[in-house]
């Protein structure tokens, strides 16, 4: 067992972990942040998606350890400071985005980070970003639409 | 302008808000003081017998505190069918018994024997790992191909089942010789035998349980991943561990997604709760993805010969059927009616045609048990039927719009029965033919086809026009037909001493936005604003009964129990009324959150006539008891039928074989729509997942019986690069005549219509660019399409 630290959303914690222990199960296990999902074992679905260091990570494929002293933001911290959702959680709920919702953890994170990097996404660069998100709900159809509008553009279709 | 309130109201839903803060509670999302973790050892063959099963090393392994095989299990009852059928000659189905751990042989690669229940996940993996190894297992020849099995009787699934079938079904056996004779006397005939392709359905959120016991009281408690807990708690106190139905609490809570796997029992189930009984710990299981592939019940899996018989001008003169139906090797508990009654009675569509037979063969393997998957038989009845229609277009020179047209029932015609016995209460299938080529812009695709050709590609335009029977189902029809549970549901609305209600509905949402609709229909209906109700779902302790969410009955039968429920609060409300404002019961009439005195303006609110009922000082307690609480159970008189048209348009890349959709137009009659945006999403992610069958997804087992893909890296889910923005469309709406919503279901549509949509449109395309393929099998992948291109 190995002592880590690190910053989640914005607070120091630190923990015991195995050198097993992976990042997702630090933050479900460990922190008791069960938005962070588990959707699969290959690495394939997305569901676990966080940033570390502002970039976009499936935390089902990264140790613990090798966080240490990173600053990760998971879904519990994507909200407004007054709770309110942020734009992009808006998007998603006013244009139905999810139904289950147990991808959506993984596909709000996901999204947040290709509007970070590309701010005017095309729906077909939208597409493109996701396919790392497999979402098997919605038909993808309303997700595209949400990232769309967050991104401040008009939708492409209806 | 659009409603922004009750029913019909796009309501933005409630659920959301938790789901996009990550504070979503699903199963194993819960942390229990004292947990223990549950793992299960596997079989790595297809079909083998077990001589010893290793636990001696294991059981000394740190932090293993039990250890369960399938000795532990065998004088328990096995988990049942849920319905009975009877071959063609009268004679009952087999049903061999599915013990909670195999027991004996093992039948699956998956089929799990024994189970380890540790201090740690990680110290159970290691135990489990270690049983795998001691444990000696015979191999015997896997039975995969159901030609095979039926063939051959030395090679047993199950020994006691010699031809390894489990019914041979003909519907309707009395027509036969009818159909026989109208396909001898027709002008044209023409035949298509093809595969639906076997699906995993892939929630999301893989299944996980969790167990408790309740020393104390001799409680126990099952948190579980489950689309209908009352069903749960049903098979597993009832028929599997005999515990007393009062001593066991189903827990449905955040579930993510089921399709249809997730309505069963399993095994895993019942195995937490001995196990929590046994060590009086909470024993927790989570399947990993890999278990998911190997013990999830999976979808479709027929092999299909169809006969469509014909005069020159194409119009129907019978459908004839064999299939041969895939159940894996147990049966799961709508194994037996998926491939009969929710297929066969399939089988005529939405066409006048006069004579129709089907048979069907089921067969048991060593695969996975194959159960009900979104659609669950009547997408295999209108894949079959759509194709085999556009396949005689093509023979005889016909146009399919026009010969879909000339075959509809006509509005004039309902109810109408159907040669295979459902009585479709009403319809309009030309309405919806006639919007989904104005939104597909029928007229422009020469023009769309020449622009394909320029940028090199073969574009085809599919059609197909679907039906389908559910709001499942009437108790007394389904019984005859050898259902061994009643399908009606049941709702309480429990009015609050402060005027805002809770109501405890036996539907499931994982993933429906009950919570919305549900409350958008009760706050219409008792004139108070949404917020002011609350749904309750997935807690047995909580909800009166119910029969939980599949076959798109969520609305079509519980939403109109909790409106009957409403009713009754209305008219015990009235009584109230009349006792407050002294008037006759038969004075007061309730509109617009308000009971007044008829022709006075003497009323009292909602709020008002509820507070009342809680403090009821001067109640003529003879006539008007205390409280404002009411229950309601519903069994629908019929199924409902909801049916549209569907065009897909299709690029093909003949160089690689890659086919890409499009354009994705759908037309559907849902009835009346309570909540449009939701209707729409549900669409949405039907059409989806028909497009993942389509072209993508395929189970693969080898001769062995090993799964070839059995994760995301080998069985191709859709993802967003692979599908369209959808246009759909609900406008044509003829209400159900026979439930007080006037709803249909609007669950499955998407899965049901839109397969044979894609491939009819792929198969144009091929004809266009001169490759004269009369058939391809899903999913149509580049090297499928390649294959038949270039022969
Ligand atoms: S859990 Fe599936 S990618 Fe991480
Ligand atoms: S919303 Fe259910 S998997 Fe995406």
């Amino acid at each position: 067992m190995t002592q880590v630290s690190m910053t989640v959303n914005g607070k120091p914690v630190s923990g015991e972990v195995e050198g097993r222990t992976l990042l997702v199960q630090f933050l479900r296990e460990g922190l008791g942040l069960t938005g962070t999902h588990v959707g699969c074992d290959t690495s394939q679905c997305g569901a676990c998606v966080v940033h570390v260091d502002g970039k976009p990570v499936k935390s089902c494929t990264v140790f613990a350890q090798d966080v240490a002293g990173s600053s990760v933001k998971t879904i519990e911290g994507m909200a407004n400071a007054d709770g309110s959702l942020g734009t992009l959680q808006q998007a998603f709920q006013d244009h139905h985005g999810l139904q289950c919702g147990f991808c959506t953890p993984g596909m709000v994170m996901s999204s947040a980070a290709l509007l970070a990097d590309n701010p005017n996404p095309t729906e077909a660069e939208v597409r493109h970003h996701l396919e790392g998100n497999i979402c098997r709900c919605t038909g993808y159809h309303n997700i595209v639409k949400a990232v769309l509008t967050a991104s401040g553009q008009p939708v492409a279709a209806e | 302008m659009p409603k922004d309130y009750g029913i019909g109201a796009s309501s933005k839903r409630r659920e959301d808000v938790r789901f996009l803060t990550g504070r979503g509670v699903y199963t194993d999302d819960m942390a229990l003081h004292g947990q223990t973790y549950a793992v299960f050892v596997r079989s790595t063959v297809a079909h083998g017998r077990i001589r010893s099963v290793g636990t001696e090393a294991a059981s000394k392994m740190p932090g293993v505190l039990a250890i369960f095989t399938g000795e532990d299990f065998k004088d328990v009852g096995g988990n049942p069918a849920g319905w009975l059928i009877n071959s063609r000659d009268g004679t009952p189905m087999h049903e061999p018994k599915r013990p909670v751990l195999a027991h004996g042989k093992v039948r699956h690669v998956g089929d799990a024997y024994a189970a380890v229940i540790a201090e740690t996940y990680q110290q159970a993996k290691d135990a489990a790992q270690q049983i795998s190894d001691d444990t000696d297992i015979e191999e015997l020849p896997a039975i995969v191909d159901m030609r095979a099995a039926l063939a051959d009787s030395s090679n047993r699934v199950h020994d006691e089942i010699p031809d390894n079938q489990c019914y041979d079904w003909g519907w309707i056996e009395d027509n036969r010789a009818a159909v026989d004779a109208a396909f001898k006397s027709a002008p044209h005939v023409t035949t298509l035998e093809l595969v639906n392709n076997r699906l995993v359905p892939n929630a999301m959120e893989p299944r996980a349980s969790i167990g408790e016991y309740f020393p104390g009281t001799g409680d126990y408690k099952l948190t579980t991943t489950s689309q209908n807990p009352h069903l749960t708690r049903l098979l597993v106190a009832a028929f599997v561990l005999g515990i007393p139905e009062n001593k066991l609490t189903v827990v449905a809570p955040d579930v993510g997604g089921g399709f249809g796997s997730k309505i069963y029992h399993y095994g895993e189930e019942a195995l937490v709760l001995a196990a929590a009984k046994k060590l009086a710990r909470p024993v927790r299981w989570t399947a990993e993805r890999s278990e998911s592939f190997l013990s999830d019940a999976h979808g479709r899996d027929h092999v299909t010969k169809i006969e469509l018989a014909c005069d020159k001008e194409g119009n129907f003169l019978a459908f004839r059927t064999e299939t041969m139906a895939n159940v894996g090797a147990y049966l799961s508990n709508f194994a037996t009616v998926t491939p009969t009654f929710l297929h066969g009675t399939l089988m005529a569509g939405p066409y006048k045609v006069p004579h129709v037979y089907v048979n069907v063969k089921t067969v048991f393997t060593n695969t996975a048990p194959v159960d009900a998957y979104r659609g669950a038989g009547r997408p295999e009845a209108t894949y079959s039927l759509e194709r085999v229609i556009d396949k005689m277009c093509r023979e005889l020179g016909l146009d399919p719009f026009e010969v879909r047209r000339k075959n509809f029932l006509t509005t004039d015609m309902f109810p109408y029965t159907t040669p295979v016995g459902l009585v479709y209460d009403t319809g309009n299938y030309h309405a919806t033919l006639d919007k989904a080529m104005e939104m597909a812009d029928v007229a422009g695709f020469a023009k769309r086809r020449a622009d394909s050709a320029a940028r090199g590609k073969l574009r085809g335009m599919g059609l197909s026009t679907w039906i389908e029977a559910c709001g499942i189902a009437p108790s007394n029809l389904v019984g005859i037909l050898g259902a061994r549970v009643g399908l009606y549901d049941a709702a309480t609305v429990r009015v609050n001493a402060t005027g805002n209600i809770s109501v405890m509905v036996g539907a499931h949402s994982h993933g429906q936005g009950h919570e919305t609709v549900f409350a958008q229909i009760a706050a219409e209906k008792l004139g108070i604003p949404e917020s002011s109700v609350e749904i309750v779902h997935g807690d047995t302790s909580k909800i009166p009964f119910g029969m939980g969410s599949y076959g798109s009955r969520s609305l079509a039968v519980c939403g109109v129990a909790m409106t009957k429920a409403i009713d009754k609060i209305v008219a015990k409300g009235k009584k109230i009324a009349a006792h407050m404002l002294e008037a006759a019961e038969g004075d007061i009439t309730f509109e617009d959150g308000k009971f007044s005195v008829a022709g006075t303006d003497k009323a009292k609110t909602f709020g008002e006539i509820a507070f009342s009922a809680y403090v009821p000082h001067n109640y003529p307690l003879e006539t008007l008891e205390p409280g404002l609480e009411e229950t309601a159970f519903y069994d629908p008189a019929n199924f409902t039928y909801p049916a549209g048209a569907y065009i897909c348009e299709v690029e093909v890349d003949e160089g690689t074989g890659k086919v890409d959709v499009v354009a994705f137009h759908c037309a559907d009659d849902f009835g009346n729509v309570m909540n449009p945006m939701i209707v729409e999403g549900q669409v949405h992610g039907g059409v989806g997942q028909g497009i993942g069958q389509a072209l993508l997804e395929s189970t693969t087992y080898d001769e062995n019986g090993q799964l070839l893909t059995g994760s995301y890296m080998d069985y191709a889910m859709p993802r967003a690069g692979d599908v369209p923005f959808y246009n759909v469309d609900y406008s044509c709406q003829t209400a159900c005549t026979h439930n007080v919503l006037g709803v249909k279901g609007c669950g499955e549509a998407g899965a049901i219509g839109s397969p044979p949509a894609v491939v009819n449109a792929v198969l144009d395309a091929l004809h266009s660019g001169g490759h004269k393929i009369a058939h391809i099998d899903m999913p149509v992948s580049p090297g499928r399409v390649w294959q038949a291109i270039n022969g």
